[in-house]
């Protein structure tokens, strides 16, 4: 406030000053030399060298591992070349060749083998190289994949006319396609690409697909009727006591309606059978590279092409043929091959339900806690509590929301509403409700934690504004408080739903299989079940590249997958994240 | 803190009795303070503050940065109730009703008494929904009454001309003088008796405050305005009457004329001369 001129400050005043000026100046003096940490800081470019070092070599790290992914998840289903190696034993092998490594073959091996290869892996260190083949038909030779040393080979040839053939069951075979056979008369196949063979392969497929779909829609409807009555039954014994009128009412009904339905079923089974045997009478006739003969029916070749002879554009067909299958169809070959399209939907209606869920808990609690609540020790401590719950091991969550959840909570559901249907568990199992339940318990802290921020930051000119309007306290805050903080909270949401979109350990104990018979949406009343037991694409990878019986077949899968899974979780990411900004466009205009 | 008695009366003593000129209402009051004390937790922020707020006039709260001015203000509209420890002491009464009474509802006190902020703060909405925000929180829907209102609270904040085509636009797109301005139409828009302002123009330029200042001539009559204020010569110029404040105590308070130039208390002439502040 008084801000006179120094020289009109007293003699002893000035003295002060000076003496005070002269002690520092010496205390700078002295620790410039003591405390050489400090002067390293003050200089900084060491430090910063370090810092940055780490930071590039992390991001480096996650460049690499991402490009990886992408760049085996692309070139999975891409069509290679098949060989045909010659081996000196005589043995003839097709297949496309995988990777090649060198290895050190064990004494007995060297000691079987011709002079002149022997000497070639002697001057080499005792290493040799080999090729690993996938060679398919797994239902003559009881293996997919077969390594191949150098040493025994003869002669490698790439013939034009060997094929790759998909099949729904028994993996891929490679070999020729000799001849079809229907109703007995045999008619080879002379052309890799006889029209006459795609088209009669496309007939095959669409019957194929017919069948399908009659034991799916229409015998699946009869059955599901079927035991609608049954459960109806169930439920009439349960209610009445034995020997009534009303439970006797209900027995007649049930017998009228089952011999309905089973009259019904029973024509429905006819054709199905029917078309299964006209199936079954369309063979193809494979021969493998060494000859060995195969007789299938043509409706269970997925897809052949003569690997060796395509040109750029068929490869590019075969390509996206096997991308379309990929997303669109269900698995096949215990996840193998085929589709993950119920592992995409999954992880995607568990992900939303997670959001439905995780949003409004956390948003009203920590609307509750910052707004409501008196600041005092216990807010603190219910605060630092749900900090910590994120610390918590995530199979915790798995094991809680088994317990709690799916028995606890889903048994008395069941004992309450399905009782006709124990002791098989409706609710009583893990199910995409519980397990969006235990994800949002995972991540709610997350939400709740951003959402507090959020609202700390709502400048209080906004809400003083809003009161001296005469506003209420909630309209304050729906009205100017919420919106000001949602793209605070969107933030929240979007960590929140990355974290459970990726996460699998607690999901393998409330809900998830390898292999789910019906989706969580169906044509049924009610129409969306969220009991129902789902497949994930996180545990779709565990389960494809760990738990099958050859993890060499799952591995292009497990890249795939993994590509798949981290589009989609960045394809949410990046939607929640363009809404977060319209909003914040909505909010955040220039303040002067 | 609990000998409060005796820490409130000394004040007296120390800086003399308010000294009361003849105010130049002449409607009665619509405001009356009486006897009142406040306190930050333990400490004490104002001391036995008496006074009466004209209807229809301009008050201007001046006085030194801390003395207490805004505490005063927000006090009438009850905005001090977000803060935690404070206690008051003594009567302020609004058109005969007790507004810290037990029963006093907050939301209606509120709505009588409209505020205008030292820095602007519209909401992040339209232009048109800021304005309409008073009428929204009551729960009116009727468009066309909305409506109107906002062109009339609009031309009364003298914005209307500059706003009226892009009314739907963001209210944060406004300069800073038309954000004011906003904020008064907002405040006027909920029909308030009494128009509290706090330094509505030390966030503005000059010509923005000339403007505001224009306005609060405009809306004498229509309101009571109670405007606080660092400027001696925007005090001297939009206000009827002034109260001087001084630590937490009211020092002299009468018509604006006589405060100015025939000041009775030696700190209320050094202030008022520019001497301290
Ligand atoms: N929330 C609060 N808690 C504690 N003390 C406060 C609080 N608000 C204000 N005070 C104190 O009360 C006194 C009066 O403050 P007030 O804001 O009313 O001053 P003012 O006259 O408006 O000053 P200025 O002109 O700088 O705005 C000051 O000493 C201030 O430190
Ligand atoms: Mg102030």
């Amino acid at each position: 406030m008084n801000t006179a001129p120094a020289a009109s400050l007293p003699e002893s005043a000035r003295d002060a000053n000076a003496s005070l000026r002269r002690a520092i100046s010496e205390t700078r003096r002295r620790n410039a030399g003591k405390v050489r940490l400090a002067g390293l800081q003050g200089a900084g470019e060491p430090w910063q060298w370090c810092l940055g070092g780490a930071l590039a070599l992390g991001i480096l790290m996650v460049l690499g591992l991402l490009l990886l992914v992408f760049w085996n998840g692309l070139v999975t289903f891409w069509p290679r070349p098949i060989e045909q190696v010659r081996l000196h034993d005589g043995t003839v092998v097709a297949g496309e060749p995988v990777r090649s490594q060198t290895f050190r073959p064990g004494q007995e091996v060297l000691a079987a083998l011709d002079p002149a290869p022997r000497s070639g892996i002697e001057r080499n260190d005792g290493m040799a190289a080999r090729t690993l083949y996938r060679t398919g038909n797994y239902d003559l030779y009881g293996d997919d994949f077969r390594w191949l040393p150098d040493y025994e080979i003869a002669e490698v040839s790439r013939p034009w006319d060997l094929m790759l053939v998909e099949r729904m069951e028994w993996g891929v075979f490679v070999g020729r396609i000799v001849a079809i056979s229907s109703g007995g008369q045999r008619a080879p196949v002379g052309d890799v690409r006889s029209p006459d063979l795609i088209k009669r392969h496309e007939e095959a497929r669409r019957r194929w697909q017919s069948i399908r779909a009659l034991e799916r829609g229409e015998i699946g409807a009869v059955n599901h009727r079927l035991e609608q009555e049954r459960l109806r039954l169930r439920r009439a014994s349960l209610a009445n006591p034995e020997g009534g009128t009303a439970l006797d009412a209900a027995r007649q009904r049930f017998a009228e309606r089952e011999a309905a339905l089973k009259a019904q079923h029973q024509v429905l089974a006819d054709r199905a059978s029917g078309m299964r045997r006209a199936h079954e009478g369309d063979l193809v006739v494979l021969a493998d590279a060494a000859g060995r003969e195969k007789e299938m029916p043509l409706g269970a070749i997925v897809r052949f092409y003569p690997a060796n002879d395509l040109s750029l554009a068929e490869r590019l067909g075969v390509y996206l043929s096997r991308w379309g299958e990929f997303l669109l169809d269900e698995p096949r070959e215990a996840n193998t091959e085929g589709g993950v399209m119920p592992a995409i939907f999954g992880t995607f209606a568990m992900t939303l339900l997670l959001v439905l869920v995780v949003t409004p808990f956390g948003v009203i609690t920590a609307l509750y806690l910052r707004e409501y609540a008196r600041q005092g020790r216990l807010v603190s401590i219910v605060r630092i509590s749900v900090n910590n719950l994120a610390g918590v091991p995530s199979i915790v969550y798995g094991v809680f929301g088994l317990g709690f959840f799916a028995y606890i909570l889903g048994g008395s559901i069941d004992q309450i509403f399905f009782p006709e249907r124990l002791p098989n568990p409706t609710y009583g199992t893990g199910g995409l409700l519980w397990a969006s339940l235990t994800l949002a318990l995972l991540t709610v802290p997350v939400v709740i934690v951003a959402t507090e921020e959020a609202l700390a930051a709502v400048p209080r000119s906004m809400r003083e504004g809003s009161l001296a309007c005469g506003a209420s306290k909630w309209q304050t805050i729906r009205n100017i408080v919420l919106p000001r903080a949602m793209p605070g909270i969107m933030t929240g949401v979007i960590l929140a739903m990355a974290r459970g979109a990726g996460e699998v350990a607690p999901l393998m104990l409330v809900g998830v299989v390898k292999l789910a018979p019906e989706l969580p949406i169906d044509g049924y009343f009610p129409f969306v079940h969220l009991e129902r037991s789902f497949m994930h694409l996180g545990f779709h990878i565990f389960d494809v590249g760990f738990q099958s019986r050859n993890s060499e077949a799952g591995k292009p899968m497990v890249f795939v997958t993994t590509l798949l899974l981290i589009a989609l979780i960045f394809a949410m990411n990046v939607s929640a994240i363009l809404l977060r900004n319209r909003l914040k466009r909505r909010f955040q205009g220039s303040q002067f | 803190m609990n000998q409060t008695s005796a820490t409130a009366r000394p004040a007296s003593i120390e800086f003399g009795p308010t000294v009361y000129h003849v105010s130049r209402g002449s409607h009665g009051e619509a405001v009356e303070i009486s006897d009142f004390d406040l306190w930050y937790g333990a400490k004490q922020a104002l001391f036995s503050i008496s006074m009466g707020v004209e209807a229809g006039l301009v008050t201007a709260l001046i006085g030194p940065s801390g003395c207490g001015k805004s505490t005063l203000l927000r006090c009438l509209n009850r905005m001090n109730d977000l803060i935690d420890g404070l206690r008051i002491r003594g009567r302020i009464s609004v058109a005969g009703q007790d507004l810290y009474a037990p029963a006093a509802d907050v939301i209606a006190i509120r709505k009588q008494m409209g505020m205008v902020f030292q820095k602007p703060n519209p909401f992040p909405m339209t232009i048109f929904e800021n304005v309409a925000y008073p009428l929204r929180v009551d729960g009116i829907r009727h468009r066309a009454m909305i409506a109107e209102t906002v062109e009339r609270s609009l031309r009364g904040a003298a914005l209307w001309d500059e706003v009226k085509d892009r009314l739907h636009e963001s209210a944060l797109g406004l300069s800073g003088g038309q954000q004011q301005r906003l904020c008064i139409a907002r405040a006027i828009a909920g029909t308030p008796e009494v128009l509290l302002m706090d330094e509505p123009c030390s966030a503005l330029d000059p010509i923005a405050t000339a403007k505001i200042e224009e306005l609060i001539d405009e809306l004498r009559g229509q309101f009571t305005i109670v405007i606080v204020t660092h400027n001696m010569q925007q005090a001297a110029r939009v206000s009827d009457n002034v109260a001087f404040m001084y630590l937490g105590r009211l020092i002299e308070y009468g018509d604006t004329d006589t405060v100015f130039t025939a000041p009775k208390n030696e700190r209320t002439q050094d202030y008022v001369t520019g001497r301290f502040g």
